[in-house]
């Protein structure tokens, strides 16, 4: 499994990458792109808006199935990845840098409770 | 690896995309050794089937000619739609669904017992069933098994020769020509291996539900099911209702006639069409019953019950989540022989 050890998880899947000016970016894991199979549908959330932890914040649809990508952490979303909806196959090529969006979390330190590399791993074994 | 009727299939062996094009494209291979074959036969093979399906054997004339159509309860709900081949006189075999094969066979064996048949109804567990698709697909067995050619080249769409321990029909799934080929459980492997090895890709399950979502086929379980009355489910073309022969079923549907129309649709919006979404139409509402996103169109298909008044080329409204999408009206059959008909 390509779980680079330098991001933060969530056990519904999404990745996350904390940027120098404290915000957030949040994408789908290669595992989770595995599962899905080929990627033909994104929708993303609007700029701007209020996420809860663990709210429902954009939709991935492969062929055979739609998925919801979760807010790991309370923020505002603050960009998305305009590209991917037009080539959702992004995501299958490389999870890593095709990512879904941006927040700004209400508190930062929630990032912290995130699951690491390793622990992701055992999580997405299971 | 996902569970189909008992059976352990997998859904796509690499991207199912490339699985789906491969077979619109060039040509590729399932295991659908899931469904049942089963071989009725004796004396009254031919009044048995006459009263159990909905559609008329006695179309069946030749040796080798198939006929599609669906087996129906009293209430004129779909037991299961199915295959059926005349291999000779009192000798018929018939391909069955997998999550539905053991209902069917009890079903069958109910209906004989109580018509007092001379009939015989062995499934054939010992048979696996290859399906190999695809411009390209004929091609391809022909090198693998040089002794087919002649038997198999002259049949027309719909037919089945036999060839050695070889059953090999021009049936499929896809909407592409090819054959269905059911052979001896103990041969697949080493068959699979030859046809790998002549350039046929395995095809999962995924793709084989795209490829036939776009050749407009029904899914049994989806499309239509005990509760669905076949001429609700687009199958009207498969129920004999002109011959005065009397089938199961068959006053139920004279007393309910089509109450749904079963047609396409094409979303115009971006977004994945997916059963059971709602269609609001201005003649009423209406259900998806099977959707995905086609890979031929590149834009989400459907197949949906609509309501009667509903005509094709109307633009009507699906409900993903909280959203309402536009949809076109179609005919439901989107994609056949490697070309979009829509």
């Amino acid at each position: 499994m390509n779980i680079p050890s330098n991001l933060k998880y969530t056990k519904s899947h999404e990745w996350v990458r904390v940027e120098g000016d404290g915000t957030i970016t949040v994408g789908i894991t290669d595992h989770a792109q595995e599962l899905l199979g080929d990627l033909v549908f994104v929708e993303l959330p609007d700029v701007g808006k209020e996420l809860a932890a663990e709210q429902e914040a954009a939709v991935v649809e492969s062929v055979k199935a739609a998925s919801d990508v979760y807010a790991p952490v309370a923020g505002t979303v603050t960009e998305v990845n305009a590209a991917v909806p037009d080539a959702p196959e992004a995501v299958n090529q490389d999870a890593y840098s095709a990512w879904l969006f941006k927040m700004k979390p209400a508190n930062i330190a929630d990032v912290d409770a995130l699951l690491d590399a390793n622990a992701y791993a055992a999580a997405a074994a299971e | 690896m996902v569970d189909f009727g008992g059976w352990d299939m997998p859904l796509h062996y690499g991207s199912q995309i490339e699985e789906h094009h491969a077979v619109r494209g060039d040509c590729g291979m399932f295991d659908v050794s899931h469904m049942c074959a089963v071989d009725v036969a004796g004396k009254d093979a031919k009044a048995f089937l006459l009263r159990l399906i909905a559609n008329n054997v006695d179309k069946l004339k030749e040796p080798g000619k198939a006929l599609y159509s669906a087996m129906l309860n009293e209430t004129g709900g779909v037991v299961d739609d199915l295959i059926v081949y005349y291999v000779a006189d009192g000798q018929y075999r018939i391909v069955i669904n997998a999550g539905t094969a053991e209902k069917d066979l009890a079903w069958m064996g109910a209906r004989l017992a109580e018509w007092q048949y001379e009939v015989a109804c062995v499934p054939r567990r010992d048979l696996a069933i290859i399906a190999v698709q695809g411009p390209n697909a004929k091609a391809r067995v022909w090198q693998v098994l040089p002794e087919a050619r002649s038997a198999t080249e002259p049949l027309k769409p719909f037919y089945s020769a036999i060839v050695g321990e070889y059953f090999i029909a021009t049936t499929g799934y896809t909407g592409e020509t090819g054959f269905e080929i059911t052979l001896p459980a103990s041969k697949t492997e080493d068959f699979w291996m030859k046809l790998l090895a002549a350039g046929v890709k395995p095809i999962g399950l995924g793709a084989r539900d795209t490829l036939r979502l776009e050749a407009g086929m029904n899914l049994y379980g989806q499309d239509m099911d005990e509760t669905v009355s076949p001429l609700d489910a687009g199958l009207a073309w498969t129920v004999d209702l002109v011959s005065p022969r009397d089938f199961v079923g068959k006053a139920a549907l004279l007393a309910h006639p089509q109450q749904k129309q079963f047609l396409g649709l094409l979303l115009i919006d971006k977004g994945v069409l997916r059963a059971h979404q709602k269609v609001i139409t201005s003649h009423g509402d209406g259900e998806i019953t099977s959707g995905t996103f086609s890979p031929t169109l590149q834009q989400s298909i459907a197949l949906a019950r609509l309501p009667m008044a509903v005509a094709i080329g109307d633009q009507v409204k699906v409900e993903i989540r909280d959203k309402l999408l536009t949809a076109k009206v179609v005919k439901p059959c989107f994609a056949r022989n490697g070309k979009a008909l829509v």
